[in-house]
């Protein structure tokens, strides 16, 4: 079976092209047809030398993915249909608005996270994607040139696959690579405290962590992620951190009705953030099947930003996009895909 | 070239290194016991040193350079030793490594950490595989006598402390396994044997075991009247 070069990072090529005896220079034209020029073989880089396309034929191949199905939305959204390993696949959201278009990529086939309000969670954990999955769902977008900014909010946890996540944010972030701005890029988190402050460390993309609620107890029904790692250790593990003035901090709050949409929320959000540089962004929730929640009604998600701006946290309530087709946030799923009970692990 | 790039490892195995001990301070703890119990599942014990409250964790390594696993304690609070349960992972980064351990190896370990904690009010422990370690921890210390145990597995083999838990819950103490039979389990998934149960919604239910089975769960006892808020699930990742 031949091995993907798609998704290898400049230093992962040099050391390929060194072992295929081969001058570490070339390893950087092997990356400009990767990513730059979006090559399909390895006959049609010229100036490649010959014996080196044909070592790379014989037992490699690019191995970028190309989406096999596509919905769109009455919004616009479209939702992307991705192959991965092992006959499983991710979804990807595009999502258009005006001069602007947001990628919204996936990192896991699943998630291991099981939070209640999330449709990738109930499918479970089927398997990680490679640094050239995750790519292969930007290049390989049939509007890959209309993209101006990406986020990491697809299905999967992204700092749950952090140094694949991390390859694929070197490689679109690199001269060498895509040369996208680290400031279009926002990687979302759970809060998996080591893998944040190591994202926070080698990366300069913005970070934004899934919050709920801010109270212990209430989080911890939400998201069985805090029994390990904490909010308030999350939010002081970030304080620790040194964060450029340009580089944004984001906290995503999905508003449950009667559940975290309180003034005593709010006011409680302002105290644990308090001295923290920081945007929240509102959600609304968009039910999953068999769920117990429901979304807070508008007059309620107004008066809950209006407490926090009032405060003086920049708060926005963000748009809901491609509910139609399930590309809404949290309604990424393959799991009609996994199969009926194979993937049952008891 | 060679030079840089080992160099890059080592810088990358150094800040690793760094924000794993910034991030979970790690402490040496000298292997007592690590024994295979259940094919590809261990016990290891190493000496306590320290309180903890059933149903934490702590965080393990062999090495400062491979980021710590959390693992559930499943000793009691007033036993000599911390006992971890643990599967071996054939394509993971440290679980080959730990199974290699012998007595007398060093561990890095953290303080035990986490919220997975239950009281002596009358609950359900829902588990899968490994996942019965925090509930040997609480039934250990004292928390098992309003309780209900259900343990899931595909196998018999993967009933770990069948023995203990028959003798201290007796028909409080269900084993259901998926793929094997045998007298006194249930044949079928936890999650059948528990939609023909009556359930009370005043009661807690504590989950631990994969994503997978923690989802299902969690759905089945919502659809059958129990609030959320009475569910706490402890997952592996």
């Amino acid at each position: 079976m031949k091995e993907p070069l798609f998704g290898r990072t400049l230093s992962q090529l040099r050391a390929l092209v060194e072992e295929l005896g081969e001058p570490t220079f070339v390893a950087a034209q092997l990356a400009d047809w990767l990513y730059k020029k979006g090559a399909s073989d390895f006959e049609g880089m010229h100036n490649l030398p010959k014996r080196l396309r044909q070592s790379l034929g014989e037992g490699f191949e690019i191995g970028r993915r190309e989406p096999e199905r596509v919905s769109l939305s009455s919004d616009g959204t479209k939702k992307y249909l991705y192959p991965t390993a092992h006959a499983r696949f991710v979804e990807t959201a595009f999502i258009p608005e005006g001069e602007r278009a947001t990628l919204c990529l996936s990192t896991q086939v699943g998630c291991k996270m099981g939070c209640l309000f999330c449709m990738t969670g109930k499918q479970g954990f089927q398997g990680q994607l490679t640094s050239g999955e995750i790519l292969s769902q930007y290049r390989s977008l049939p509007e890959f040139e209309r993209i101006t900014n990406i986020v990491y909010m697809g299905m999967g946890e992204p700092l749950d696959n952090l140094e694949a996540v991390l390859s694929s944010l070197e490689i679109l972030t690199s001269d060498w690579g895509f040369a996208l701005s680290p400031r279009r890029i926002t990687v979302s988190t759970v809060g998996i405290i080591p893998a944040m402050r190591s994202f926070l460390e080698r990366t300069e993309c913005h970070l934004a962590v899934s919050l709920h609620s801010p109270f212990d107890e209430e989080r911890r029904r939400l998201m069985p992620v805090q029994n390990v790692y904490p909010l308030a250790e999350v939010l002081a593990a970030l304080r620790e951190s040194p964060i450029a003035r340009r580089r944004r901090i984001s906290f995503e709050y999905i508003m449950f009705d009667g559940v975290n949409d309180t003034p005593r929320h709010a006011k409680e959000l302002l105290r644990i953030l308090s001295g923290l540089r920081c945007r929240i962004n509102l959600i609304r929730f968009h039910p999953i099947p068999g769920t117990p929640l429901q979304s807070s009604p508008d007059a309620t998600m107004v008066r809950f930003e209006q407490q926090l701006k009032g405060s003086g946290v920049m708060t926005t309530i963000r748009a809901s996009r491609g509910q139609d087709i399930m590309a809404a946030c949290g309604l990424l799923s393959t799991g009609a895909l996994v199969g009926p009970s194979g993937e049952v692990d008891y | 070239m060679k030079k840089t790039a080992a160099a890059g490892t080592t810088a990358r195995s150094i800040a690793v290194e760094r924000i794993a001990a910034e991030s979970l301070p790690l402490f040496e703890a000298r292997v007592t016991e690590n024994i295979e119990v259940a094919p590809g599942v261990y016990l290891l014990k190493y000496p306590r040193t320290e309180d903890f409250v059933p149903g934490q964790v702590v965080g393990v390594t062999v090495d400062r350079r491979i980021v710590p696993r959390f693992y559930s304690i499943a000793s009691g609070t007033d036993e000599p030793f911390i006992d971890l349960l643990y599967d071996v992972l054939p394509e993971g980064e440290l679980t080959p490594l730990l199974s290699r351990l012998g007595s007398g190896d060093l561990l890095l370990v953290s303080h035990a950490t986490g919220g997975f904690v239950d009281t002596a009010d009358p609950a359900w422990w829902i588990a899968t595989g490994t996942g019965i370690a925090p509930f040997v921890s609480m039934a250990k210390s004292g928390l098992a006598g309003a309780k209900r145990l259900v343990h899931g597995s595909r196998t018999l083999a993967g009933f770990h402390f069948r023995k203990y838990f028959t003798n201290l819950l007796a028909d409080r103490y269900i084993c259901c396994s998926s793929q094997e039979s045998a007298e006194g389990v249930f044949a079928g998934r936890l999650t059948e044997w528990l939609s023909m149960q009556s359930l009370p919604a005043d009661q807690r239910y504590l989950l631990c075991g994969s994503t997978r089975m923690v989802v299902d769960v969690r759905d089945l006892l919502i659809g059958k009247g129990v609030p959320f808020a009475q569910v706490l699930a402890e997952i592996y990742f």
